[in-house]
């Protein structure tokens, strides 16, 4: 009989192999060619103050293409790194647990630029003469965009992995290598998956930001398709901006097709439960994969392997042993873990009270503070309006499950779209109109972002059970009522996770749309967003620190007395 | 006398609540397991049983006394310990095959002797063709033959099953059940004793050579029988008859008091779980055809097709607010009962909201407070704070949640999910006593 454990889960035809085998050989050279050529041009020397020549020649395109994917891609590893060791520390961890939460918490809640605009000056320092020191700084941008929602959602599977599993991993003698491979990981993978998407859509949003890199007084444009838009905005050169919309269309094409769509399809076979979002994933790549012969090979080679771990890493002792016997951690440690946790925090808020008091002083706090309220007003009035036009188009869309696939799969590239390529347009319609920035730069900051509610809402209205529209439709419910009974509550579960996501995804936002140019028109919106935008691009290391400070505070306040409680009530009460 | 191969003594085990106030639900246990027998533990839900399983398979430490396999204490999962659950635990993204092996493949077997032991095992227990299935694909009967596989693979000294047939319609767990007293019959598996948890106490006396029966708050074993009719048993036969009655008869008789002595509840005592609905309709049956006012407690069982674990809390909830009287696994309808049975819905309500009130004094407690209040109306959490004086907290959510369903049904206070508030209901609505 056919050994089981095979890395796909099925051999879909047994025979021909060789001929698709064939077929994917080019491919498979040609990605490897690729792929050294870019990571090489990655390394090579360079000396801060030196321009990069980035050309508008659309010819460049395809190149610039290439290392901005790459520059992705290894964002992606490293997040993915960075995820598992968070998730296994936090989750296992008590002690961990304690410090690495709330940290995550807050970093989520840092501006990319913040990242940047501290990091770059240490990067480069780490490789002298290369290239490869602001390759890092930008990939580490990159990396800040796309890490924390993968590491949130792993240790949310890590802590959920239902109990009977657990325990049964328990019972059968399971060690920990082999418990994260066999119940952990598959466990976590769907819902990883689907962040590392999202993930990556927050990538692109910020990939100007992240090649582009203008702090410090340092002004580097690494090539890739960011600094094209840069540039093009520099130069206002509208046909650029076109051509660069279309290069990221199919850069984001070839991430669905090649990357994205195959490892959905494989991961189905992880989906826990059998209910809910039937839609069978299918993937033209993988299923051509699972018919070649040596690169299944090279798949068993790997679960081979896996499989040979396992018997090194195994429990060598069963509970009979006294190492099994738990130990209790001392009682006095975890009070000295904490009390040196306390410690730190009133040494860390000492030291940057006292840093900001003496660079910046009191009054300067206060107007940073009044400049956040404004970004607030923004984005609440903004989710709001957006609101107000996507909850029934959502709605509308998911009571049509034809329609909902494909709008879905539009909302997540356009939520991948760059803020920066709407510059023109406003800025141009600004100063023809002779507008007020504050209000009519505000859209922007939704521009991306919006789109999270308009895709939660269609999946929320998708999933109203059928029996219930039935009753909806029998009893004759109208007008008014329909919406208020019905299915203002029905979506209101998923409306609140996208208005969440949507609400951190503006804060983020504000930093590149309350300060917008177009060639060298600048327009500027009173806003936290622009304060830090403005201090990031002069280098001012204490008002960077004071802005993405404040930025913190607003996030987390907002998350935690307005988000959280909007999301366990529609937890509690309103939930099929 | 058989060897020992588990043995507790003095197992203590409680679990703290949110509120730091902790709960007994193991006081001072002692429990043998010994070579060659199948032990049934019995009990209501709460009774502690599944954690006494559960500290035998090592899953959770006990807080005191002795837990020893084999002579040697236990500190966690022993590999001569199998399990089978109750949902069945299976890893949905491994095939029946690599499920199986999956105790093998943790101990590192060599993948061809795996293979090997692992058919024999599928053959044995009728799963052979599905070796590559994946268990989304299977039934429910299918699924726990995979789980049942799994656990013999490794050729465990001692099996333990935490209701592993409640999650299966009746046919399907009586055949699987027959399967494995079959194969424990003819020796076929190399387990030395069997542990099985059940609230079905038809099938703990088909299958075992002792039942314990566990009483709860806290729990402790309450009764212990011994089973020694020869397998494979009928359960239609007087012998199984008999000893079933005698089970629905201790299992009745516990907090309830039988006969005339009728104690009045505490305050904080715990309320038998019931669905009204389910309450009216089993008075009524009983009422109807063949019972005519009297029922013996399988038989209304079968009759019913209500599970125990539905059936008991019921009974309980009836005898406790008179309308039945429970005594030796029989129940008979009171003159009360007969009145509410013929009475129209209005005086139904009435009747109920007496008999709570007279009853539960939790029920009469909370009236009384709202009536001393001006408003009429208070926080749920007032009387949860109450009851978790002695109850934990889940345990105090759900002691309220009975109080609060079954004041509804008698209109004696209303309850607003939103607000959490407990209200009377107002004035020109209140039933006449």
């Amino acid at each position: 009989m056919p050994s089981q454990k095979t890395f796909f889960p099925r051999q879909v035809v047994e025979a021909g192999g060789n001929r698709w085998d064939w077929a994917l050989l080019p491919l498979v050279l040609a990605v490897i060619v690729v792929m050294a050529f870019g990571a090489r041009q990655m390394a090579t020397p360079y000396q801060i103050g030196t321009e990069l020549p980035i050309s508008l020649d659309m010819s460049y395109l395809p190149y610039y293409l290439l290392r901005t994917t790459l520059r992705m891609f290894m964002a992606l590893i490293a997040s993915l790194i960075f995820s598992v060791s968070f998730a296994v520390l936090a989750s296992k961890y008590r002690a961990a647990e304690k410090f690495l939460v709330p940290m995550l918490d807050i970093l989520q809640s840092i501006p990319i630029l913040g990242f940047l605009s501290i990091t770059v000056t240490g990067f480069i320092a780490l490789f002298p003469g290369s290239l490869f020191g602001v390759e890092c700084a930008a990939i580490f941008a990159i990396f800040t965009s796309q890490a924390w929602n993968m590491a949130f959602s792993l240790y949310q599977s890590f802590r959920n992995v239902p109990a009977e599993l657990a325990e049964a991993s328990r019972v059968f003698q399971l060690s920990g290598w082999q418990r994260f491979w066999r119940l952990d990981m598959p466990f976590a993978m769907p819902a990883l998956l689907w962040n590392m998407m999202m993930s990556m859509s927050g990538g692109w949003f910020f990939v100007v930001a992240s090649e582009a890199i203008s702090v410090s007084n340092q002004n580097i444009k690494l090539p890739g398709i960011g600094s094209y838009i840069a540039v093009a905005i520099e130069a206002k050169d509208l046909s650029a901006i076109g051509l660069a919309v279309g290069a990221m269309l199919f850069g984001i094409l070839l991430y669905d097709q090649l990357f994205f769509r195959p490892l959905l399809a494989w991961a189905d076979k992880f989906r826990f439960e059998e209910i809910g979002g039937g839609q069978e994933q299918s993937s033209w790549l993988l299923t051509w994969l699972r018919r070649t012969e040596r690169l299944q090979t090279l798949g068993d080679g790997a679960a081979g392997l896996l499989n040979r771990s396992f018997g090194w890493f195994r429990r060598h002792h069963d509970g009979t042993s006294i190492k099994a016997r738990a130990l209790e951690p001392s009682q006095n440690l975890v009070r000295a873990w904490d009390a040196a946790l306390a410690a730190l925090i009133l040494f860390a808020t000492w030291r940057l009270g006292e840093f900001i008091l003496s660079e910046v002083g009191l009054s300067e706090v206060a107007h940073v503070f009044v400049l956040g309220f404004y970004t607030l007003v923004r984005v609440m009035l903004l989710i709001l309006m957006a609101a107000l036009i996507w909850v029934p188009v959502g709605i509308w869309i998911g009571m049509n499950p034809k329609i909902a696939a494909r709008v879905q799969a539009v909302a997540q590239f356009l939520a991948a779209f760059p803020a920066n390529l709407m510059f023109p347009v406003f800025v141009l319609g600004i100063v023809h109109f002779h507008l007020t920035p504050d209000i009519w730069l505000s859209p922007l900051m939704i521009f991306g972002t919006q789109w999270y509610l308009l895709f939660n809402v269609i999946a929320g209205a998708s999933t109203i059970p059928t029996e219930l529209r039935f009753a909806a439709r029998n009893i004759g419910l109208r007008g008014s009522l329909r919406w208020r009974r019905y299915l203002l509550p029905a979506v209101f579960p998923s409306f609140v996770t996208g208005a969440i996501t949507a609400s951190g995804g503006s804060w983020n936002a504000s930093i590149v749309s309350e300060y917008v140019s177009w060639g060298d028109t600048t327009v500027q919106a009173h806003g936290i967003g622009s304060y830090i935008a403005e201090m990031t691009a002069s280098g001012d290391f204490p008002r960077i620190a004071l802005g993405i400070g404040v930025m913190c505070v607003y996030v987390m306040t907002l998350n935690h007395f307005v988000w959280r409680r909007l999301y366990r009530m529609a937890e509690d009460r309103m939930h099929f | 006398m058989n060897q020992t191969i588990v043995s507790l003594k003095g197992v203590v085990k409680s679990f703290s609540s949110a509120d730091g106030a902790p709960r007994v639900v193991l006081d001072n246990v002692d429990f043998t397991l010994r070579e060659r027998e199948i032990v049934a533990l019995l009990g209501q839900s709460g009774s502690g049983k599944s954690t006494l399983l559960r500290i035998m398979a090592g899953l959770v430490m006990a807080d005191g006394g002795d837990v020893l396999y084999r002579g040697q204490p236990l500190y966690g999962p022993a590999r001569g310990i199998s399990m089978v659950f109750q949902s069945f635990a299976l890893f949905p993204w491994l095939t029946v095959q690599q499920n199986v092996e999956i105790g093998l493949e943790a101990r590192g077997v060599p993948a061809a002797e795996r293979e090997k032991r692992a058919e024999k095992v599928i053959d044995m227990i009728g799963l052979s063709g599905f070796e590559g299935a994946l268990p989304r694909e299977l039934s429910g009967g299918m699924r726990q033959r995979v789980g049942i596989a799994r656990a013999l693979v490794v050729d465990p000294d001692v099996l333990l099953m935490d209701e592993a047939f409640s999650a299966l319609d009746v046919l399907t767990g009586e055949r699987l059940r027959d399967d494995i007293l079959e194969l424990w019959e003819e020796e076929q598996i190399s387990t030395k004793a069997i542990l099985v948890v059940s609230h079905n106490i038809q099938e703990a006396i088909m299958m075992a050579d002792r039942v314990l029966i566990f009483a709860s708050d806290p729990g402790r074993v309450r009764y212990e029988m011994r089973v020694d009719l020869p397998r494979p048993r009928d359960a239609d036969s007087p012998e199984v008859r008999m000893l079933v009655d005698e089970i629905y008869a201790v299992m009745t008789a516990g907090r309830v008091r039988t006969g005339k002595t009728v104690e009045p509840l505490r305050l904080d005592e715990r309320l038998p779980e019931a669905d009204i609905g389910l309450m009216e309709g089993l008075l009524e049956r009983l009422m109807d055809d063949p019972f005519l006012g009297h029922a013996d407690l399988p038989q209304l069982g079968e009759e019913t097709e209500l599970t125990d674990e539905e059936l008991l809390p019921a009974a309980e909830a009836l005898a406790l607010l008179e309308f039945v009287l429970l005594e030796g696994g029989d129940m008979a309808v009171t003159d009360l009962g007969k009145q509410y049975v013929a009475a129209e819905y209005d005086e139904r309500q009435a009747l109920f909201a007496k008999q709570l009130l007279k009853r539960v004094p939790l029920a009469a407690h909370i009236q009384h407070s709202l009536l001393q209040d001006p408003s009429g109306e208070l926080k749920e959490e007032h009387f949860l704070a109450l009851l978790r004086d002695s109850l934990d907290k889940e345990e105090a959510e759900r002691v309220l949640n009975v109080a609060i369903e079954w004041g509804r049904h008698g209109e004696v206070y209303r309850y607003n999910y939103h607000t959490g508030m407990i209200q009377l209901p107002e004035a020109d609505e209140i039933t006449p006593d």
